[in-house]
């Protein structure tokens, strides 16, 4: 076996991770599986994309890799708008589109409304940027050894310690800030939240923009080490929702630790049995957790 | 009496479903720094009743007035910051997170500068607390539990409390432990409006009590008499007791 999985699967990890984050805070806090996620990952990667390729028009040059880098200073700057603008995607969605239906109906009206989200939006983002497949750089990237005989590019190595940066922010903003605690304590008992003084609908809206954030930011890393393509973030839909469950519904810790496991089984059985079976990877997960341990790795029991 | 009431609710209809109220035109008072007992069967409409008035109910129709304001239509999280506070009976702390960010999420609407010295008046105030501040507050026994909402309800100091059912669950020792505790509470100032099963025990603490029976007023008067009363007694003092362990 080659040990070169281990650095696939991390990165690949990573990346559902901060996918997975998304789709376990609104679980946990609106009570929905949300399948139009994926389209914030899309959503996320054209929105840089395109604040990148103005930039690069203004700043003549500034589309030009970073040392050793194909990632630009233009992508550099426009990576943070995306998040940004994909967090008022997201916060847009939810006042069109999930707001209205929160508690006046029953929570299938919303997964299903979710659903048609996600091809408008998915449908959308094809008639603009059309379903050919684009790219934030052409540059040929060459892997290098960096330690025990793995080899890695210099993205990879870059967008593992962004991601590795933006999971632990994200574990400290649950775990020491008032935001966190009241995300926690909404996603625990939203009527005790609202006696103990938490603006639930203000946490709410937080969690909102957090996930889209964090989802665009996984559509720059996936944009950046395969390619932009209005199905990319729909197509990562299934192991989101796999690392979410695997880790616990609910847990962000949980999530990261599932996205790992998944993101590492994809690469092995790229390895082993061949680059088709990948997607099975994340079905195969899922089933076994819900006939095993429904609550997951981290979850309570229902 | 109305004048120098802290908190009224007149003619109260509200329930969790349109069309089917639980409370049907109650009303009651509470004076600053009286404690006054909800009391009544099973489904009367207590809990509903201060849940509504804690903002986690649906108000149909009736007035709910706090320290001279109109509470009608303040959203829930609102009300603590007016100094209305709420302790419910079942899942009353948060169970997945630690004592001490139970404590420090409930300082959270208050001036940086008070939180630290309100948990720590806290912990002061409820010393068992703060021997388990770093616990899950789901790994506390019940009667630590109630400690805990009643410690999250005072920490902003409320001119109010409303407690459902604080002695459920408890044991007859922790009983008269909290509501020691309650009686503290009362002599610090604050109002206190308390629903019980445990009928004896709440008209031994109370100052004045209402009987609701489906929703509506039924008896209304002082703790002393209510207690005294042969028609009370033998409709809801007989066997309560059993029925406040559920």
């Amino acid at each position: 076996m080659n040990p070169q999985v281990v650095v696939d699967g991390l990165i690949n990890g990573a990346l559902i991770g901060l996918g997975a984050i998304g789709v376990t805070l609104t679980y946990s806090i609106l009570r929905f599986a949300n399948f139009a996620h994926g389209e914030f990952i899309t959503f996320g990667a054209y929105a840089a994309m395109a604040i990148a390729g103005g930039v690069a028009t203004l700043v003549v040059g500034s589309d030009a890799g970073l040392g050793a880098l194909s990632i630009s200073p233009a992508l550099i700057l426009a990576a943070p708008l995306a998040m940004a603008l994909t967090a008022g995607f997201a916060l847009a969605l939810d006042r069109i589109l999930f707001a209205r239906l929160r508690g006046a109906s029953e929570s299938i009206s919303i997964v299903m409304a979710s659903f048609g989200a996600s091809m408008a939006i998915r449908a959308a983002i094809e008639f603009v940027f059309t379903s050919r497949p684009a790219y934030f750089t052409r540059d040929l990237q060459i892997a290098r050894p960096i330690a025990f005989g793995l080899k890695a590019t210099p993205n990879q190595i870059a967008l593992l310690i962004v991601a590795g940066v933006l999971m632990v922010g994200v574990h400290l903003l649950l775990s020491r800030t008032q935001i966190g605690r009241a995300m926690r304590a909404v996603s625990e008992n939203p009527a005790l939240a609202r006696a103990a003084g938490v603006d639930v609908d203000m946490t709410i809206r937080f969690a909102w923009a957090l996930g889209g954030a964090l989802a665009s930011a996984a559509g720059v890393m996936l944009g950046l080490l395969v390619q932009i393509r209005p199905f990319m973030g729909f197509d990562l839909l299934l192991p989101l929702f796999a690392a979410a469950i695997l880790g616990g519904i609910g847990s962000v810790p949980g999530a990261f630790a599932g996205a790992l496991v998944i993101g590492l089984g994809e690469a092995l059985t790229v390895q082993l049995a061949g680059a088709e079976w990948r997607a099975a990877v994340a079905f195969l997960v899922l089933i076994a957790v819900l006939l095993i341990r429904p609550s997951g790795m981290a979850g309570r029991p229902a | 009496m109305s004048e120098a009431a802290i908190l009224s609710v007149e003619r109260m209809v509200a329930g969790y479903e349109p069309g089917l109220p639980i409370v049907n035109g109650a009303s009651i008072h509470a004076a600053r720094g009286e404690i006054v007992a909800l009391l009544g069967p099973n489904g009367a409409g207590k809990s509903t009743l201060i849940k509504a008035v804690a903002g986690l109910a649906a108000l149909t129709s009736g007035e709910v007035r706090f320290d001279g304001k109109d509470l009608t239509g303040m959203p829930a999280h609102m009300r603590i910051r007016e100094g209305l506070a709420f302790a419910p009976q079942n899942e009353n702390v948060f169970a997945t997170m630690s004592v001490d960010d139970n404590l420090r999420l409930a300082a959270g609407f208050l001036p940086s500068a008070r939180r630290a010295s309100r948990i720590a008046a806290m912990y002061d105030a409820f010393p068992d607390l703060a021997r388990q501040r770093g616990l899950l507050a789901g790994r506390l026994s019940g009667g630590q539990r109630q400690m805990l909402a009643i410690a999250r309800a005072l920490l902003a100091e409320p001119k109010a409390l409303m407690l459902d059912e604080p002695s459920a669950g408890l044991s007859p020792k922790f009983v008269e432990f909290v509501f020691a505790k309650l009686a503290d509470i009362r002599n610090s100032g604050v109002t206190i409006v308390l629903v019980e099963q445990n009928t004896r025990a709440a008209l031994a603490l109370a100052d004045r009590a209402y009987v609701l029976v489906q929703g509506r007023n039924r008896h209304e008067g002082e703790a002393r008499a209510l207690r005294d009363d042969p028609t009370i007694a033998a409709l809801y003092l007989g066997g309560v007791e059993t029925e406040g362990v559920a």
